[in-house]
């Protein structure tokens, strides 16, 4: 067993002349605050990568940086599933009583770094394979459009289904002061947005960002906060869509499934209070949603549509606009997912707060819906 | 310029792929046979790219990419030609875009 003690969550957006140990601290600061825990509490420190300051040990930067000496850091590599892959080895660590309080913290100035969204695409992109995809010239937006296109065709979506998924995204954004974006669009807009690797468009893509996010892991409660995570889980089926046994059958529910074993209770994704589903792309938010059980294949928009996934609605997700509409700093960026459920389960998510969140299904992915983490949070009675 | 695409097959479990390996990535045999394919495939997804990653590539956009699915039977990405669609019986050859050697399919 593993409690989240504390969170913090820095806006995300422009962060001009903060680099990426600068952000991290802020947030890390934030979450020790929350947790009412001091430096020298903290035993374990993990972090992501950041594609703006690419270093072999960015762990122990931060750590000199910040201020911390722990018996246990390093980083961890899965791409946009690295936020939640942290979270499970934090918790795993702390529940085989490795580790009293483990840090968990990420953060990227991607948005204002040098090269801006140019050198972002082209960094990216090179998660492609470097002979058989990247001299192509896709970019992660093509690889998600070719996912988006093959997925539309078998299940019948449409790119106006699609966008009631990035209407729903801004929508929330609109009630979180930190959001990157807050205007309210709507699903003609999504579709009169800039194409960038068609079927998706601008708006159908996540938002580039600087921020950062952080949240303490600990073996017992530090305070108020009872919010616990009770299983989690992984699976990995291919690095390169090239090689994907399919395009639209991934991981998510695998690695679900194991997140539910690992709970040992008998646990279905219909049974959350509250959701937290990587959305870097429209189509990303669509599948994970129907893999993971919460809607029937080529449903999950028309029921976005009809407010089922609404803060008011029977399965409140990402209440805190995501990916699209918070913003996306890279691994920060599900860590935001995750402090949002913190504070949705600790009642503390204020004109966000949805009716009762005592249970929660958190799921991520990276690559091109290559690699998957699941993580299942539950609020103590 | 213009070249077949091809592929690889393990000799013990027959197993087929494209991306070069030294081994079968299903059973480890060694030594994979490398084959000429014939070109000949079915479109299985389709993407137009507006916003290219990188100067070079800038100069050819939009453009189409595809993935494919060779009459051997292996995937690959491939560039096609404007309008290819899901189901689209396809022919390709690599040829050279951007400098470089490039699978590219039309329509057969």
């Amino acid at each position: 067993m593993s409690w989240i003690t504390g969170v913090g969550l820095l806006p995300f957006g422009r962060h001009e002349g903060k680099n990426t140990i600068d952000l991290m601290s802020e947030a890390a600061a934030l979450a020790l605050d929350d947790a009412g825990l001091k430096r020298g509490d903290i035993d374990g420190v993990l972090t992501g990568y950041a594609t703006t300051m690419p270093h072999i040990m960015l762990a122990t930067v931060f750590c000199e940086h910040f201020g911390l000496s722990p018996a246990y850091a390093h980083g961890l590599q899965v791409g946009g599933a690295t936020g939640f892959a942290m979270a499970m080895l934090a918790h795993e660590l702390v529940a085989a009583g490795r580790l009293k309080h483990v840090l968990v913290v990420a953060g990227e100035n991607r948005l204002s770094a040098p090269g801006g969204r140019d050198k972002v695409v082209e960094t990216l992109a090179q998660v492609g394979h470097p002979v058989h995809e990247v001299p192509l010239g896709p970019t992660i937006p093509a690889y998600y459009g070719l996912v988006a296109n093959r997925y539309m065709h078998e299940h019948g979506v449409s790119e106006a289904d699609l966008a009631e998924l990035a209407v729903l995204m801004r929508t929330n954004a609109a009630t979180h002061p930190g959001a990157q974006f807050r205007e309210p669009i709507t699903v003609a807009d999504v579709l009169a947005s800039k194409p960038i690797a068609r079927p998706l468009k601008l708006l159908d893509c996540c938002a580039t960002a600087d921020g950062a996010a952080a949240f303490v892991v600990s073996r017992e409660r530090t305070g108020e906060a009872a919010v616990r995570i009770i299983g989690a889980g992984q699976a990995h089926t291919h690095q390169h869509i090239s090689e994907a046994p399919s395009l639209t059958e991934f991981g998510a529910r695998l690695s679900m499934d194991r997140a539910i074993a690992a709970s040992g209770r008998r646990l279905a994704t219909t049974g959350a209070d509250y959701l937290a589903i990587y959305d870097s792309f429209t189509i990303t938010l669509a599948i994970l949603l129907e893999e993971l059980g919460l809607a029937p294949r080529g449903q999950s928009c028309r029921m976005a549509r009809e407010g089922y996934f609404s803060r008011t609605g029977t399965k409140p997700l990402n209440t805190h606009g995501g990916l699209m509409s918070y913003g996306h700093c890279g691994v920060a960026g599900a860590l935001a997912h995750l402090v949002e459920t913190q504070l949705q389960m600790t009642g503390r998510a204020g004109n966000r707060q949805v009716a009762d969140a005592g249970l929660a299904f958190l799921h991520g992915d990276g690559g091109v819906m290559s690699s998957h983490v699941s993580l299942i949070m539950e609020r103590q009675a | 310029m213009s070249d077949m695409i091809r592929y690889q097959r393990c000799t013990p479990c027959r197993h087929v792929w494209y991306f070069v390996r030294s081994f079968c990535p299903k059973c480890g045999a060694r030594e994979p046979q490398a084959l000429e394919a014939s070109g000949s495939g079915v479109v299985h997804a389709v993407t137009i790219v507006e916003r290219a990653p990188t100067p070079d590539m800038k100069a050819l956009a939009p453009y189409t990419l595809v993935m494919v699915d060779a009459d051997e039977g292996f995937r690959l990405m491939a560039h096609g030609t404007p309008g290819l669609a899901i189901g689209d019986r396809v022919s390709g050859s690599v040829i050279e875009l951007a400098g470089r050697p490039i699978p590219f399919f039309k329509r057969a």
